[in-house]
């Protein structure tokens, strides 16, 4: 029995250009329900402009982004409830505790009685005993196991990581590979850049590589080795 | 439903798991001997609860605003970066007013309507910059625009925050006035004018703020663009202080009050055409 499903995110020829420099040229993917998508690419490749594309924080020049059946350029805001994003800054209020953060993004979200779910998540990354700290005393990577749970907050089945490890020490990179793999199997589509090709090939089921404004395939994981 | 792979990629085939138990057991073994705490309450995560939402409509709409604007004085109650800034320089404005008409001239109650509406013109300045600048500036912009929240309802929340920061400073400005000029401005129609006024600056002010927040330049930027834009809101609120003060009719003061008013709808009815588009491409 196959699970191959209808992809959640379909990149269709997405072209992107600032001023004179084509960043991304003519771009195709897609990452199905309980696939592990993973972008490598040299600094300045244009892997985050993509994201943000996918994201729907960004337009491209030319082509279009599916999420499932829905094309982001005609898409409401509410589409945004399906989309978890691990940007390259946290996203987070430094003058409010952990806790409180996201416990305002719940509210943005529009989440019914978030408190079992914002302690699930502080606790499986190992937040709970700072909740009610100001994240301005976090360290960079409690930061970013932060910036992770409200990714996570509203348990969207699209998920884009971008550069997740950075700042992460050894067992909260451990810790963030299950979490992908947990992603993975309660079917989510996650679409992640990392410059780590090891860490690419624990997590994910496609690795492309962003250079010169064109995807290439570079490798196809094999699972067992995760 | 099946569908074509890209074509350079070597599809394996994915294997439905039907039970929890059975997504458990296949968690442990993807996670290739992980099976330290954490992990194993991840899997618990899944058999939580389930994340339910709200339904939508006028009521989700204005938990939005409020979420956005209790966030925003929740963190300026801790840093007091805004209020503070804004009200050290209304205050000390004031008294370098006081001394420089004291020299000269006759009746404090010919400049102190002038010099009440320069002082929250100026004094909104530099707390309407940090209103969307310390968004870009800590990167937290992204993470309101990545939710689901209408736009207008990000700007509303704004416009309730630098609301309550602007009437706190005038409720500062107002006394200091009193005691420095000894004018009393404790009027009805004064402080109506006053709170409506505030309104309309704040609107217009916080829509121009989301505009400039991303260039560099947004200190000198946002004054140059908005102090034009304010002048029909000035000219008005110093023509309605100025009526009190001077012990006219009230109604003479109405006329004032009515463009107020009007500046007010048009502001709010301009900035909700707008404000999709000041964070496009953002």
């Amino acid at each position: 029995m196959t699970t191959r499903t209808a992809p959640l995110i379909r990149c269709e020829h997405v072209s992107k250009r600032f001023g004179h420099k084509r960043v991304l040229r003519d771009i195709s993917f897609t990452v199905a329900a309980g696939e592990v998508l993973s972008l490598l690419g040299a600094n300045g490749s244009g892997k985050t402009t993509l994201l943000r594309i996918v994201s729907a924080l960004d337009r491209p020049d030319e082509g279009e982004v599916w999420l499932g059946p829905v094309p982001l350029s005609s898409a409401t805001d509410g589409i945004r409830r399906y989309i978890g994003v691990v940007a390259h800054a946290p996203l987070l209020y430094d003058r409010l505790t952990g806790l409180e953060n996201l416990d305002f993004y719940a509210r943005l979200y529009d989440l019914v009685k978030p408190q079992r779910r914002i302690e699930d998540l502080l606790r499986i990354l190992e937040l709970w005993r700072w909740r009610n700290e100001s994240v301005r005393t976090y360290s960079r990577g409690m930061s970013q196991r932060l910036a992770i749970a409200r990714a996570l907050l509203h348990d969207p089945p699209v998920v884009i990581l971008d550069e997740p490890d950075t700042g992460l020490d050894r067992d909260s990179i451990e810790l963030l590979t299950a979490l992908v793999a947990h992603l993975r199997l309660r079917g989510r589509a996650v679409l992640t850049t990392t410059h780590s090709l090891a860490l690419a090939q624990r997590w994910s089921d496609r690795i492309y590589e962003l250079r010169s404004g064109h995807l290439h395939h570079l490798a196809c994981p094999d699972r067992n080795t995760y | 439903m099946n569908y074509d792979p890209d074509t350079c990629i070597i599809w394996r085939v994915r294997i439905v798991i039907p039970t929890e138990e059975r997504a458990r057991g296949c968690c442990r073994a993807l996670a290739g001997g992980l099976v330290w705490g954490p992990h194993a309450m991840m899997t618990e995560l899944s058999g939580a609860e389930g994340v339910t939402h709200r339904e939508g409509g006028i009521g989700a709409y204005l938990r939005h605003v409020w979420a956005v604007a209790e966030k925003d004085v929740r963190a300026e109650m801790r840093s007091k970066e805004v209020v503070g800034t804004m009200a050290a320089y209304s205050v000390l404005s004031a008294v370098v007013f006081g001394l420089a008409f004291d020299l000269r001239v006759p009746r404090a109650e010919l400049v102190a309507p002038g010099i009440l509406w320069v002082i929250v013109l100026f004094a909104g300045v530099l707390g309407l910059h940090r209103s969307f600048g310390s968004e870009v500036d800590r990167g937290t912009l992204a993470g309101l625009l990545l939710a689901p929240v209408e736009r207008s309802a990000i700007y509303l929340g704004k416009v309730a925050a630098n609301l309550l920061y602007f009437l706190i400073v005038e409720a500062l400005v107002v006394p200091a006035l009193l005691i420095l000029f000894d004018v009393n401005l404790v009027k009805p129609i004064v402080l109506l004018g006053l709170l409506l006024g505030t309104i309309g600056y704040v609107g217009v002010g916080t829509l121009v703020a989301a505009l400039t927040s991303r260039n560099r330049a947004r200190e000198t930027l946002l004054p140059v663009l908005l102090l034009p834009v304010l002048a029909p809101l000035f000219i008005s609120g110093v023509g309605l202080t100025s009526v009190i003060v001077d012990g006219r009719a009230d109604a003479e003061a109405w006329p004032w009050l009515g463009i107020i008013g009007l500046y007010d709808a048009l502001v709010f009815a301009v900035a909700f055409l707008l404000v999709d588009v000041v964070w496009e491409n953002s």
